[in-house]
């Protein structure tokens, strides 16, 4: 964050007041009377594009952990396989993936009967689950990278001495060397993190109703063009800020 | 050729992608070449931009420095979705504003164009980062030299600061690039027919979505692999004359 003392230099003051300024036109010379009547669907919009973000953080970087592991110390056979995944997906764009996925999936499973009769067909009739499963393989692609280079440059010496202690080979994974690897990459993961949210309203074109979704919506309904996406813009950054504040919390619990 | 794809059952695929008009594969292929204009361009754009940028934070007065935080800061925070919607309705209402004054009436500007200083804009942000953190890795004493032979400014930008630069930006240029050409995909959602946009077209009108996504990643990977092998060499050029560090600090 940047100090206190810092915003009172001469300058900064007279930009802070043409802020003020900008924001205090914005708010009266353009329409928001639109806003009491979207405010509760922006409301659920806000808390998807939330719970989507951390679903497909948390299930792609588990899914990310194997990829790196087999990438650093795998050996051939599931190592080529865990490199070839992570080039794929890093070397498309994600907004083919979820059509791929969502189109291509969604017009496969109909036409086998098992599937149709199953008890998950009310859920994969519905967009949100490809929207998750793409952007869930899409970060665990992108981490697999991370993380191969974090497991790979966590010092030899202490997994030798765990090795020499009798440490069980998985216990010494979980206290040892998964703690420094993910140590060692906080910082790119925040940054990863950010990128990922910038991702989610790309799900919004598969028909699954977010933040940017809405925002659409307020723009098809109404024919406002730029309120509703200023007020998007301001919400992104927010949710991104609480994203770089909340890796710089987990970054200071590491003793330097 | 026909009975290989016969025996693999890709006859029905190959016919679907095949270059002439009953199949598709002209229409992606001319896509890909939209979507690697829009991505030499944005590309370019923003390499212009981000050179001056990066000349701003480094040497800028403390107001153009500040101004310039905001705009990196801002656009990275803010999804590209989001920018190049912003970004085309601002564009597009500007050049129509400044028609209307001079007196031309509306002017359709073409996706091209439109893609380019969309992308352009979001490139340049990440370019100025890439390339300020690059000028600095520069010694100071080389700068300073140059400067104490009066050098004029724009021949120590060409004969030192870029080259000496070169090897210290080309990893991060070489992300930007791929960025640069994966952003392009966005554009499809603006309505612009590059190659995703295109695929899906031809995906809808023909329900092969397999066939037609797949292609498409294909060609993505290609250019990406491609792209891989071409910067590794920029690299190599780029270092050349350096001492290799292979082996050092065992």
């Amino acid at each position: 964050m940047i100090p206190f003392r810092a915003l009172m230099q001469p300058h900064r003051l007279v930009m802070l007041a043409l802020l003020l300024a900008v924001v205090i036109w914005c708010a009266l010379a353009l329409r928001w009377d639109w806003i009491p009547e979207y405010a509760p669907l922006a409301l659920e919009g806000l808390w998807r594009t939330i719970w989507i973000l951390v679903v497909t953080c948390v299930l792609g970087f588990l899914l990310a952990i194997p990829l790196g592991l087999a990438q650093a110390i795998g050996p051939w056979y599931l190592s080529a396989p865990a490199r070839i995944f992570c080039t794929v997906i890093r070397g498309t764009p994600l907004l083919l993936q979820i059509w791929l996925l969502y189109y291509g999936l969604g017009s496969l499973f109909p036409q086998i009967p098992w599937i149709r009769g199953s008890e998950l067909w009310p859920y994969l009739r519905q967009a949100w689950p490809y929207a998750v499963l793409a952007l869930t393989l899409s970060y665990a692609g992108y981490e697999g990278e991370v993380m191969r280079g974090a497991f790979s440059s966590v010092n030899k010496g202490q997994l030798e001495a765990a090795n020499a202690f009798g440490m069980p080979r998985f216990t010494m994974f979980r206290r040892i060397w998964l703690p420094q690897a993910i140590r060692n990459v906080l910082p790119t993961l925040g940054g990863e993190t950010i990128l990922q949210l910038k991702a989610t309203p790309l799900v919004a074109t598969i028909t699954v109703v977010e933040l940017y979704a809405v925002s659409s919506r307020v723009r098809s309904d109404t024919f406002i063009v730029y309120e509703p996406l200023i007020l998007l813009a301001v919400f992104y950054m927010i949710i991104a800020g609480g994203i770089a504040l909340l890796f710089r919390r987990f970054e200071n619990q590491v003793p330097g | 050729m026909e009975i290989i794809f016969e025996t693999l059952g890709l006859a029905e695929s190959a016919h679907l992608l095949s270059l002439s008009p009953p199949g598709w594969g002209g229409n992606l292929l001319r896509g890909l070449a939209n979507s690697l204009q829009i991505a030499f361009g944005a590309f370019g754009f923003g390499l212009l931009i981000g050179l001056f940028g990066a000349y701003g934070k480094l040497y800028g007065g403390v107001v153009l420095r500040d101004l310039l935080a905001v705009y990196t800061t801002v656009i990275r925070a803010v999804p590209e979705l989001v920018l190049i919607l912003i970004l085309y309705y601002v564009g597009t209402d500007l050049i129509n504003k400044v028609s209307g004054a001079m007196g031309y009436g509306r002017v359709e500007i073409s996706g091209v164009v439109a893609g380019i200083w969309v992308l352009g804009v979001v490139q340049g942000a990440y370019a100025t980062e890439v390339l300020r953190g690059a000028i600095q890795a520069v010694p100071a004493g080389q700068i300073e030299a140059a400067r104490a032979y009066g050098m004029p400014p724009l021949m120590l930008l060409r004969r030192v600061t870029i080259p000496a630069m070169m090897s210290f930006a080309t990893p991060g240029l070489a992300n930007l690039w791929l960025i640069a050409t994966k952003d392009t995909a966005l554009l499809a959602i603006v309505g612009f027919s590059e190659l995703t946009l295109e695929t899906r077209q031809a995906a809808a009108s023909t329900r092969a979505y397999f066939t037609f996504f797949l292609a498409a990643g294909a060609l993505y990977l290609i250019v990406t692999l491609c792209s891989g092998a071409v910067f590794a060499r920029i690299e190599k050029w780029a270092r050349r004359g350096q001492p290799s560090l292979k082996g050092a600090g065992r």
